[in-house]
């Protein structure tokens, strides 16, 4: 379990001041010269040694991504950040926007002159308004003390934008936020080019989420090795978990990477509803992610390697709890809903594939459905996954494959059912 | 550079900047795809394109991925990509289901059917039946305009339409709107779309979600031949496939012409159509108690074989209107030339336009395909959007690659592409051919200066002295540059204009000019289908009409001459570039109208001057030996700039009156056009839609 000391966000739930005073207070913009002073090439490399991940879901590390900016380009480099935190499940960026602003506005200051980038744009999910505002506050707090903008006491002049969305979850696909952010459609974009290439307005780019920036300027203070110290091999640091669902009490908590997910559940939350055996499943990394039944939580780490190895995965780490009170169907089905009504439409296979799912599970709540349709809906699901754009496609696939892959059993069993009530109704 | 790859076993070396999808058609694979269309930008989204590559877990949309892009392999040996396996097969079929989950499979009483890319590829693509059963997804009607009809639900959401509208037509009026399934293609607020190229848009709908409306339900593709001609619609001479079904002309489409038109053609060019079946002069008519009576071809040519031996040459005078071809004015010249008539003149426009000032100085001497390569444009007295809308699409493809400044003199008018305003008449010009106008040094500055001259420049009193001021500053800005970029462009707006100007139908030495002419300086007039020019002072003058549409040169004339339209045989127009097509005949024109030059070769025979040719050949051959240009079939000879310099020695003075436009009604000008119903149907809309939006200012 996490030691106090250890943590990173120290007021994860608004019990102390949020201003700027709050936050030097805690240790923000400590120090924060002399990283910068030391250039641009070692903060890459601190980060990189530190092992963080990125944490938005995809994991890929976070170093190596900066590192992939070029170092000499005539045309500005962005860093454009990801608040637009809209996958079901999933809220620990609003915690940091309202409570801990200027860890992110201090680790936008760092990521920015590490890319050497003198703009960042964070972009803010449209219907986190508070938090936009208390973001917006910090932000104009570090203006007015001069520790970013033009001429600042750091020595990088540096401009921080806030911009939002409009409630748009594919907005929150890096291409698609930067066509957002240039007052297009948010529609993703073709990749190659990628964003470190051809990104914000045709120059490099590097979108980070939230947290990832946020727990930068604390890994410099403390050094790489405490991070990489902290939780698993290849799965380094402390992370944000987000429980919700059946638990005894639902939180956003701060905890090692590769914390059991019993231990997770029962130490923080207060245990499952009605007790472990009354676990039917979790989704352990937002509603995107497979499901994982009972048995396989009982033992698995939360990290990305061990859920990867299940077929399913960390995700934003928001772990959605189900008991055995839960239509599993049902569940799944209101995910493909979502999914479907957030589909861009640019392409065909999610466009298309994704009302297909949602009509089919739609009928297979009810079992109104023919057995020889779960093998086609997962037929359905694999055709949509991997050919689309954006992720968005897999996104939709991977739920309704976890459905299909540990509960198939309950779907056969409500089409039986629903055969034997109409058949008698029938014969009535 | 280039890039070594394994296509299907095959290994082949292709360009870097190559894309996937050409890499695999060059070993000669066929990758299906709806989305993709050459001359629009990619947009990647229909996914049918995919492909698989070694080495990536996902298949690749071959589209939208440069085989520079592709990962080098550890190795450093070629990659591996596959067009044939089961993975892209199951893509394949993957896709073409999803596409066709919410088509609603209505082919039979579709128009795209029979040309329909989707039906072609599920066909060969798809597999035989589908796995979905729900409902599908229908969408609301959409009206964008009377020359698309759509049916939305067919949609497959590509964005072929809105790439072409708001990229090559400059028009930002479709789009898609709403996400996911909702998704829909429409126009603003349903406005109809305000572009001179809209129903291009139609050729590129991959399915039948947008085809023409004035043609619906009219015939199906494989009923119909195809003839390959040329349109005399502007004097761009866009190259087009008139589709007939028994004689009768059901559609005109776009052909590829990477020099002309690319592929796109204006509103006007593909929907006069209806306009070849109304208003026909189809039998002779005499004035008879001043009104037409028919008559046969014996009583009309005698009539006016006789006047015309019983008047006195210098009161004879014949005008060559917009869609004359080069065959029928060459005779005509030649038989009255044999009668010692110097009184002849094709520039209907009052053009001041001269042949013996040599043939650089009337012609779009950079060519269009030169557009492309010019970093300056200076429009003088045009509207090349209403003019020539597929030039002006080229000017707006220029300007999208960027580095392109564009000047303009003479009417303000929106061109899709920014354009300063310098001036509204001559006195700018003089400015600029001094050098005092700012916009001269930018010209000066540029490696390839176009300047571009329209009628609403040339065809005034000061005509002459205009177009020597424009070759004066184009010949200024590009002293010292590059001798073979002769930048000195006419823009004509009549298809038969230049042929004219090659024949030398115009006034000999002590000839009238058209504006003599009509002011009554003839007693025989001979119109060979002009239209467009005030025949109200004429007064006594015996008018014979040759012509294939009752209009204005019609309604005047003693004699009418039925003549046939340029789908109805084969002619030769020069375009606006000096270069030469011939139309071929896509059917017989209405009763007893026949082909022009055999009208006036039956004329000459009555008129005891007979013509020394009995075929169209034979003719031919004896206008090629007058004018040798017009044998040399689409070529563009190149002119050199220094043959300007005759026109810009020319003084005259300038008036100060500004530059008037040269169409007021781009829908309405010349007697085919005004014939279509179609084409008034856009006119009145246009006009509706300008007195809105003027309003709403």
């Amino acid at each position: 379990m996490l030691e106090d000391r250890d943590r990173i966000f120290r007021n994860l739930y608004g019990f102390h001041d949020a201003s700027l005073k709050g936050a030097i207070r805690r240790g923000a913009w400590d120090g924060t010269k002399l990283f910068i002073d030391r250039g641009h090439d070692f903060i890459i490399d601190e980060v990189k040694k530190s092992g963080l991940r990125g944490r938005g879901g995809a994991g890929f590390p976070t170093g190596l991504k900066w590192s992939f900016m070029p170092k000499a380009d005539p045309r500005p480099s962005y860093l454009v950040i990801n608040a637009d935190e809209s996958e079901p499940g999933s809220c620990k960026d609003r915690e940091i926007l309202r409570h801990d602003p200027h860890l992110l506005v201090e680790g936008a200051l760092v990521a920015a002159f590490a890319m050497r980038a003198h703009t960042s744009y964070i972009y803010v999910r449209g219907e986190y308004i508070r938090e936009r505002e208390a973001l917006q506050r910090a932000v104009d707090e570090a203006y007015a003390a001069k520790l970013i903008g033009k001429n600042n006491v750091h020595g990088w002049d540096f401009d921080l934008y806030v911009v939002h969305g409009a409630g748009a979850y594919i907005c929150g696909e890096e291409t698609a936020m930067l066509e957002s952010i240039e007052g297009k459609k948010g529609q993703p974009r073709l990749k190659p080019p990628f964003p470190a290439n051809v990104g914000l307005w045709g120059a490099p780019t590097t979108i980070n989420n939230v947290e990832s920036i946020a727990v930068v300027p604390e890994i410099l203070r403390r050094g790489a090795l405490w991070f990489a110290d902290l939780g698993l091999p290849n799965n380094t640091g402390t992370k944000l978990f987000q429980i919700s669902g059946h638990v005894e009490k639902p939180c956003v908590v701060e905890e090692e990477m590769g914390i059991p997910m019993r231990e997770l559940l029962d130490k923080h939350c207060g245990g499952v509803r009605g007790g472990w055996d009354n676990l039917l499943a979790v989704i352990p990394g937002g509603s995107s992610v497979r499901c994982i039944t009972a048995e396989q939580a009982a033992d698995v780490t939360m990290d990305f390697d061990a859920l990867g190895k299940l077929g399913s995965g960390l995700g934003t780490a928001a772990v959605i709890v189900m008991d055995k009170s839960t239509d599993i169907i049902g569940a799944i089905r209101r995910i493909a809903y979502f999914y479907k009504h957030e589909s861009c439409g640019q392409c065909t296979p999610c466009r298309e594939g994704t009302g297909w799912m949602w009509r089919v599970l739609e009928r297979m709540e009810r079992g109104q459905a023919e057995k020889s349709e779960i093998d086609m809906l997962l037929d359905v699901t694999k055709q949509v996954e991997g050919h689309t754009i954006c992720a968005l496609g897999d996104a939709a696939a991977w739920p309704v494959q976890g459905l299909i892959k540990n509960f198939r059993p309950v779907i056969e069993a409500r089409i039986d059912d629903y055969k034997k009530t109409h058949a008698r109704q029938a014969a009535e | 550079m280039t890039k070594k790859l394994i296509i299907d076993g095959t290994p082949v070396e292709v360009e870097d900047s190559t894309t996937l999808m050409h890499a695999c058609e060059a070993v000669g694979a066929e990758i299906p795809r709806f989305c993709y269309h050459e001359r629009l930008s990619i947009a990647g989204n229909c996914r049918m394109c995919l492909v698989e590559v070694q080495g990536s877990p996902k298949p690749v949309a071959s589209c939208a991925m440069l085989v520079s892009d592709l990962p080098p392999n550890r190795d450093g040996s070629p990659k591996v990509v596959n067009t044939n396996t089961p993975l892209v097969k199951k893509a394949r079929e993957g896709v073409m289901e999803f596409l066709l989950i919410n088509h609603p499979l209505d082919c039979p009483i579709c128009d795209q059917g029979g040309e329909c890319d989707l039906q072609d590829q599920a066909m060969a693509f798809g597999i035989g039946g589908s796995r979905y059963h729900e409902n599908k997804r229908a969408v609301e009607e959409k009206h964008i305009g009377p020359l698309i009809k759509t049916m939305m639900t067919r949609c497959i959401h590509c964005t072929r339409c809105v790439r072409y509208m708001t990229e090559v037509a400059g028009v930002e009026e479709l789009g898609l709107i709403s996400r996911g399934e909702d998704a829909e293609i429409t126009t603003y607020l349903e406005n109809g779309i305000m572009s001179e190229m809209s129903a291009n848009v139609v050729d590129l709908c991959p399915v039948g979600a947008l085809t023409h409306r004035p043609w619906a339900f009219n015939a199906r593709p494989w009923e119909m031949t195809g003839t390959e001609s040329i349109d005399a619609m502007d004097a761009v001479g866009s190259a087009i496939r008139v589709d007939t079904r028994g004689g009768a002309v059901m559609r005109i489409l776009p052909r590829n012409n990477d020099a002309v038109n690319e592929e796109w053609i204006s509103d006007k060019t593909r929907h006069v159509a209806d306009g070849l079946k109304t208003q026909r002069l189809d039998t002779p008519y005499i004035r008879k108690d001043g009104r037409l009576q028919p008559a046969t071809w014996d009583e009309a040519l005698g009539l006016v074989a006789e006047k015309l031996k019983a008047t006195a040459p210098d009161r004879i005078g014949a005008i060559a209107g917009d869609l004359a071809g080069a065959e029928e004015m060459f005779a005509l010249k030649d038989l009255l030339t044999r009668r010692d008539v110097k009184n002849l003149d094709c520039r209907q426009a009052g053009d001041k336009l001269d042949p013996k000032l040599g043939r650089g100085s009337y012609l779009f001497n950079s060519s269009i395909d030169g557009i492309e390569q010019a970093d300056v444009i200076l429009i003088i007295g045009s509207n090349p959007r209403i003019e020539a809308p597929v030039l002006n699409a080229r000017i707006r493809k220029r300007w999208r690659t960027g580095n392109l400044k564009v000047g303009l003199v003479g009417v303000k008018a929106p061109l899709t592409y920014p354009a300063e305003y310098l001036g509204a008449g001559p006195d700018t010009l003089v400015h600029l051919a001094s050098g005092e106008h700012p916009f001269a040094a930018t010209l000066k500055a540029a490696k390839n200066p176009l300047v571009i001259v329209g009628q609403g420049a040339f065809a005034r009193a000061d005509g002459l002295a205009v177009l020597s001021a424009a070759a004066r500053l184009l010949l200024a800005a590009s002293a010292g540059k590059d001798a073979n970029w002769n930048g000195f462009n006419i823009l004509h707006t009549a298809a038969a204009r230049v042929a004219g100007l090659d024949l030398s139908f115009v006034p000999a030495a002590g000839g009238k000019d058209v504006a003599a002419m009509l002011a009554g300086g003839v007693d025989f007039l001979y119109l060979l289908g002009a239209d467009e020019c005030d025949l109200s002072r004429l007064g006594s003058a015996f008018v014979v009409y040759q012509g294939s549409h009752g209009d204005r040169g019609a309604e005047r004339a003693d004699v009418i001459l039925p003549g046939a339209a340029y789908t109805e045989k084969s002619a030769t127009y020069v375009n606006t570039e000096g270069r030469a097509q011939q139309t071929m005949k896509a059917g017989f024109a209405p009763g007893n109208a026949k082909e022009d030059w055999t009208i006036i070769r039956a004329l000459s025979e009555r008129a005891g001057s007979k013509l020394p040719y009995d075929t169209l050949p034979a003719l031919r051959a004896a206008m090629y030996k007058s004018v040798p240009q017009l044998a040399a079939l689409d070529s563009v000879e190149t002119r050199a700039v220094s043959g300007l310099e005759t026109l810009a020695k020319l003084s005259g003075a300038t008036s100060s009156e500004a530059f008037a436009p040269a169409i007021t009604d781009f829908y309405l000008t010349n007697a085919i056009a005004r014939a279509s119903a179609v084409m008034a149907g856009m006119s009145q809309l246009r006009a509706a839609q300008t007195q809105k939006m003027s309003a709403a200012e």
